[in-house]
């Protein structure tokens, strides 16, 4: 093992999987350091969000390997991969639509507050004591993205954006050493995305951690990642800088390709 | 100081029951409660706490369960064992009830973690199908059990009351088919209030604090719930099991009201009645629950005449209440109507 495999959070090797005859994923291997923002992108299909789904098992790999934190996660259910370290959001997002937003943040920060069910039943000091200092944590937590103020609403009541953001901030209440982000700026608007991209570097900076996202939107990419995988049929065909993808040819041939016929 | 809702509806839910027993006592001292009614105190107390509990199942956990009479049978017949058998070492009646309901909670408790383990794990509807099938079972074993008393202890058979070899002295508690026989029915109104508000201390308490948000979470989307880090089986087994344990108490309340009761009491109907009170009175909501399952026990009581028609009236409401709540026009219309008074009351806040 590397040096620069030994100091990150998270290592990948020869991971892949098969849906029946498909080969959605096959030899994905990365190292993310304990620090990094990470792209992954790919054209439609490429196998991006089952990447995602493997690192945080919601499938169990065909092959290979994932060391996060040096563990093997081979074994650990979705559940034990968070408390492991990991948290994420979704493509097509998945918030507790009928909860509020302070709820759905609280739920995130469940593994963290350290109070029984028989404390919350007959309502011992415990309760009080974490309860507010979850209360407390969740206002922290939501004023990143300065949505205190919205806690009492109904997550599914929230514009599209804020939805996106909702799901960033649950995921951060897990406290994960990594993130991975599942087209955070889908539906956003422009101003939208250049103030999430401003909040991903802030989250980074103040939690110290790493985050690997999926994104279509170059500019968002190409501005706050500061390494980007390329798949392709499942496939890692470029790794590098920003500028290096830029200028990668099979990466070009694989976004633009069919445009370049067209033209 | 501003009240959460969910404290506010805590609280309402306590007022009703202590107001229900307020306007009972006031109708008693005056001579003003019939015969008829006041033999139904302890069934709608005992029906109110099955639908709190059912609900917390179906409405909290989001899992259906066919079976719940099986619990409140085994809660029954268990109490009933422990209040006859502790008649003499245990003269007050209050105390034998106490620890008659504690020890049907139990029971039926470990029934529920019985059927919980194997089944909670998986993912999909199959406790609805498995809770059905338990329902019959119970049923089905508690009609050829036999259970009788003496000097010596407990005995049990699966035969007869023969073959339990009982001493001179020795009674028989329960008889097969005819189920519990001469009963001293020690269950009171105060008792079963008192089982109430606890019950709803316990559910209301265990929803509105860490452990029930988790379950709702579970309940709404099970993978987001697990990619934060909230273990599944473990939250639907606490809502199962405790709901099995409070069934189990409120079957004890129930039988103890009686000199005879048989297993065929707790059957597939009383089941499904149960669920009946928990989708009229409004899939999660506690208070829908509590008002549904008084007024559905105490009115064919109330019409007597119509008593015959009673499962085919249920039947009816049920599936006109299923038809309004699948029909889009009408869910965006008693939404509307929701949102409205939400606004509402926002505004008084
Ligand atoms: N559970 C599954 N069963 C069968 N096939 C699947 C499953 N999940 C994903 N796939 C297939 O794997 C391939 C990769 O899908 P994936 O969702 O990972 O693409 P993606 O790169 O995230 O695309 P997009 O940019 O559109 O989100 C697709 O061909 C998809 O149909
Ligand atoms: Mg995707």
């Amino acid at each position: 093992m590397s040096k620069e495999q030994q100091d990150a959070i998270l290592v990948t090797s020869h991971l892949g999987i098969d849906f029946g005859g498909l080969t959605a994923v096959d030899e994905f291997n990365i190292s993310i350091a304990p620090d990094e923002i990470k792209g992954l992108i790919g054209p439609n299909g490429a196998g991006k969000t089952t990447i995602f789904n493997l690192l945080t098992k919601v499938y169990q790999p065909s092959r290979g390997r994932i060391l996060l934190d040096g563990k093997d996660t081979r074994s650990m259910s979705p559940v034990q991969v968070n408390h492991a370290g990991i948290a994420r959001t979704f493509q097509n997002i998945r918030l507790f639509d009928k909860l509020t937003v302070e709820e759905n943040v609280r739920i995130g920060l469940h593994a963290h507050v350290k109070y029984g069910m028989f404390s919350g039943i007959f309502r011992l000091p415990a309760f009080w004591k974490e309860e507010k200092r979850a209360h407390e944590r969740t206002l922290e937590l939501l004023d990143i993205f300065g949505m205190a103020d919205m806690a009492g609403v109904r997550a599914d009541s929230l514009p599209y954006g804020a939805q996106r953001r909702l799901e960033i901030v649950r995921a951060l209440a897990t406290e994960p050493k990594l993130l991975l982000l599942d087209e955070p700026a889908a539906g956003m608007n422009p101003s939208e995305t250049e103030e999430l991209m401003k909040n991903i570097r802030k989250i980074r900076d103040e939690f110290k951690i790493a985050v690997m996202l999926i994104e279509h939107d170059m500019n968002l990419v190409m501005g706050i990642c500061e390494n980007i995988v390329v798949v392709n049929f499942g496939k890692i065909i470029a790794e590098g800088t920003p500028t290096e993808i830029q200028n990668n040819p099979q990466v070009i041939e694989a976004y633009l390709g069919g445009r370049k016929e067209e033209n | 100081m501003k009240l959460k809702k969910h404290t506010k509806i805590s609280f309402l839910n306590y007022g009703i029951v202590i107001l229900f027993f307020i306007v009972v006592q006031i109708l008693a001292s005056g001579g003003m409660l019939t015969n008829s009614l006041r033999g139904q105190l302890i069934p709608i107390l005992s029906y109110v706490i099955m639908a709190l509990a059912l609900n917390l199942v179906v409405g909290i956990s989001g899992e259906l369960s066919l079976g719940h009479a099986g619990f409140m049978s085994v809660g029954a017949f268990s109490g009933v064992v422990v209040s006859m058998s502790l008649a003499g070492s245990i003269p007050d009646p209050t105390l034998r009830l106490f620890c008659a309901i504690l020890v049907g909670a139990l029971f039926a408790g470990i029934a529920g973690v019985l059927i919980g383990i194997p089944v909670l794990r998986l993912n999909g509807d199959y406790l609805a199908i498995v809770t059905l099938a338990f329902g019959e079972i119970i049923k089905n074993v508690l009609n050829c059990l036999y259970v009788g008393v003496d000097g010596s202890g407990l005995h049990m058979s699966f035969k007869d009351t023969a073959s339990l070899g009982l001493a001179a002295d020795g009674k028989v508690l329960i008889n097969g088919p005819m189920g519990a026989t001469g009963v001293t029915k020690i269950s009171t109104f105060m008792g079963g209030t008192i089982l109430l508000i606890i019950v709803l201390v316990i559910i209301q308490n265990l929803v509105n604090s860490r452990t029930g948000l988790a379950i709702m979470a579970i309940r709404d989307n099970r993978i987001a719930a697990e990619a934060s880090g909230v273990p599944v089986t473990r939250h639907k087994m606490i809502a199962f099991v405790t709901s099995a344990a409070i069934a189990g108490a409120a079957g004890a309340l129930y039988a103890l009201n009686y000199s005879t009761i048989a297993p065929k009491k707790f059957d597939f109907n009383t089941s499904i009645l149960i669920l009946v009170f928990v989708v009229l009175g409004g899939i999660g909501n506690m208070t829908g629950s509590i008002i549904a399952a008084a007024l559905l026990t105490i009115l064919p009581e109330l019409l007597r005449k119509f008593a015959d028609y009673r499962m085919l009236i249920y039947a009816i409401v049920l599936i006109l209440v299923m038809i309004a709540g699948n029909n889009p026009r009408i869910r965006s219309f008693l939404d509307g109507i929701g949102k409205k008074a939400k606004k509402e009351g926002a505004g008084n806040e």
